[in-house]
């Protein structure tokens, strides 16, 4: 019977320079399911490749050869001496594996715990491997089942609220004083990654304009044709808090960019509605006495790294809930996997069979109240030689030792046609 | 028919249970709980108040537990009234307390009045004493909110997140809701002024006595409408607005309930022990 066997590393076993030698492209990726494909050792191969982990998943019936097969690939694909992974490997079997892959797909292995995009990654990994059709049965059924898992572990837990990221963080703020992003406006003062991210979140929740404002002007039209805003010059700052809702503020400055005699002489020309300021510098931009004005809220980064900790705190919680739903599923992985044996299989199968014909007897024979006790021997003799006459060519063949490569999936169908997994 | 009370009172504490084991759990289906155990109580109610006005023949506010009832009834009415328009889930963890509280004490009310006033029977009345109540339930209501609001602001303000941060919906839409409730009990309040004084000039001859609870409602109404103006003049939103709001609610109280026991006049009728 083919077993499962899970070759990888990621970013608890490797460092980012051993990762970055051993990722695997698409085009990569491709090639190398071929070579698998063709190696007599290994029958169905899946192959997950992601910046901060590389999982070979492999059914095969000699585990070790499989093993060395796939580290040799590695090594020759990616023209790196085993000797220079191979401790950063880790090798699962069985239900190990299975547990493994369960974990990864619903983002319990991740560095960051409940981050979404490594299930799109699975998928796609998937998705490859069915187009060069080295998945098969029994690899085809362990990742559907894994995508049902990552699902109820998302759906059940919280593992995936709230926010880890400095621009999620935030996102969830503002939403807390605004509702809604409709129509509210932004005002991104610098420039930085960080701050550009947050200003992208807020255009995909649908905020209203974006000012932009730089030192020199034309950096700030260079970013603000990327949101399709507006520059404004960086002396307009004050005048602009008027009309903006959100302030992120990002630059290298060492005074305050915006300070609070300037709010609080706004604050009665916006009629009181509430102003947000997100401040991302070091050191910080936005004086923090602001935040004690009225309907005036100032988070500086280490206020963010608060929401964020807490949130990472409630995550870990969440996780343990995760964990309990994976330990499950395996259990009920492993169901599937031994009644896939041949034996099991039959039994089921005749088991069945057996239950129709008795039901069917009794049926008729209630209806036949005339007959004799010999009549009605010879029509249950009847019925059971019937029986093991249908059965006995299917049983011959599913025992047979011929189709080993296939075997899996004959009996997969049969299970399937005869709805054995109820 | 008693039981009916009891009943009302039986669906408002199971109701009360249920929003605060939301407030709690934040599971949805307890929020929901919540707004059906209050509407049969309401129902219910209803049918407690009913029965009070058939059986007298007149309208139910005759002494102190009659009026608590229906001021009850009103905060529950307008509760749900808001809550459908608004969705604010957690406004039920202030509003089901409260009238429980109010039933209770109402309850243990002596609840058969000494003298059925005929002067209880214009339309005028029923009017004005209606149209009083919802407003001053709206008050009650946007007090709530106002508290609500302060609340979640402190979180946000304070950076630590930490019980009700995310049991809390967004300022805006408590700010939002607070407004509707005061604007709903401005207005209900200004009808309820104009016919009373109507009622008054039927009954007394004059549309202004100097009775201490209208000298209070002239000041109430004085305060709501400032309020009301300076929110849409200077824009007295947020914070000033939610404090205001809870400042304007000991007013009402103190309007609806101080003057009757403090002072005399022809509203105290109402309040009868």
């Amino acid at each position: 019977m083919l077993e499962i066997v899970l070759l990888g590393l990621n970013h608890k076993t490797a460092p980012v320079a051993l990762r970055e030698c051993l990722a695997f492209s698409p085009d990569e990726t491709s090639a190398v399911l071929k070579a698998f494909q063709e190696s007599p050792v290994i029958s169905e191969t899946v192959l997950v490749s992601t910046c901060n982990r590389v999982e070979i998943l492999m059914a095969t019936e000699d585990k070790p050869n499989a093993v060395r097969t796939a580290k040799m690939f590695l090594s020759e694909f990616k023209k790196l001496p085993a000797s220079e992974f191979e401790k950063s490997l880790y090798v699962h079997k069985g239900d190990d594996a299975v547990r493994h892959m369960f974990r990864v797909a619903s983002s319990l292995d991740s560095m960051v715990v409940g981050e979404p995009q490594i299930l799109g990654q699975i998928k796609e990994a998937y998705k490859m491997a069915t187009l060069k059709k080295t998945s098969g049965v029994i690899l085809n059924k362990l990742l559907h089942r894994t995508f049902f898992v990552a699902k109820r572990v998302r759906s059940e837990t919280g593992i995936g609220d709230h926010a880890v990221s400095i621009s999620y963080a935030a996102i969830e703020l503002g939403r807390k004083i605004f509702g809604a992003f409709e129509g509210k406006k932004v005002l991104l003062i610098g420039a930085g990654e960080m701050a550009e991210l947050a200003v992208d979140h807020l255009i995909r929740n649908k905020v209203g304009d974006i000012l932009v404002a730089n030192r020199t002007f034309e950096n700030g039209v260079k970013l603000a044709k990327r949101f399709k805003g507006n520059a404004i010059r960086f002396e307009e700052i004050a005048d602009s808090l008027e009309r903006v809702d959100i302030v992120i503020s990002s630059t290298g400055s060492t005074d305050y960019v915006v300070t609070r005699k300037q709010v609080k002489g706004i604050i009665r020309r916006r009629r009181n509605r509430p102003i947000f300021f997100i401040d991302i510098a070091v050191p910080r931009d936005i004086d923090p006495e602001i935040n004690r004005l009225t309907n005036s809220y100032v988070y500086d980064i280490d206020d963010l790294k608060g929401v964020i900790d807490e949130s990472i705190e409630n995550r870990n919680k969440e996780a343990i809930k995760g964990e309990r739903i994976v330990d499950e599923a395996v259990i009920g992985f492993r169901q599937w996997y031994d009644n896939l044996d041949v034996v099991p299989t039959i039994v089921a199968l005749r088991n069945k069979m057996d239950a129709i014909a008795q039901a069917e007897i009794k049926k008729t024979l209630l209806a036949l109240k005339h007959l004799s006790d010999d009549d009605r021997q010879a029509i249950t003799r009847m019925t059971n030689a019937m029986i093991n006459k249908i059965l006995h060519d299917p049983a011959l063949l599913l025992k047979s030792n011929g189709y080993h490569q296939n075997k899996s999936f004959y009996l997969d169908i049969t299970r399937k046609l005869f709805k054995l997994d109820e | 028919m008693e039981i009916l009370i009891g009943i009302t009172i039986f669906f408002y504490m199971l109701s009360t249970a249920g929003y605060v084991a939301y407030l709690f759990l934040q599971k949805d289906y307890l929020e929901k709980v919540g707004v059906h155990l209050i509407s049969a109580g309401f129902l219910c109610h209803t049918a407690w108040i009913g029965y009070g006005f058939v059986q007298s023949g007149n309208f139910p506010v005759n002494n102190l537990h009659q009026t608590l009832s229906m001021a009850g009834w009103t905060i529950t009415g307008v509760f749900l009234i808001f809550h459908f328009r608004f969705h604010l889930k957690i406004l039920g963890v202030f509003a089901a307390p409260l009238v429980t509280l109010v039933m209770v004490i109402a309850a243990r009310l002596p609840s058969a009045p000494d003298q059925a006033d005929n002067i209880l029977n214009s339309i005028w009345l029923v009017a004005h004493v209606i149209t009083i109540f919802i407003g001053e339930a709206s008050f009650a209501l946007a007090c709530g909110v106002g508290f609500l609001y302060l609340v979640q602001e402190h979180t946000i303000k304070s950076k630590t997140h930490g019980f009700f941060f995310k049991r809390l919906p967004s300022l805006e839409l408590l700010d939002t809701t607070g407004y509707a409730c005061i604007v709903t009990g401005f207005t209900m309040l200004t009808l309820g002024l104009i016919t009373g004084f109507i009622y008054a000039k039927s009954v007394w001859g004059r549309f202004w006595s100097w009775d201490p609870k209208e000298v209070w409602s002239g000041i109430t109404w004085l305060l709501y409408a400032a309020l009301l103006h300076q929110r849409l003049t200077v824009g007295w939103r947020g914070r000033r607005a939610a404090i205001m709001a809870i400042i304007g609610f000991a007013v009402i109280l103190f309007t609806f309930f101080g003057v009757n026991f403090l002072l005399q006049g022809h509203h105290g009728g109402f309040t009868k022990l």
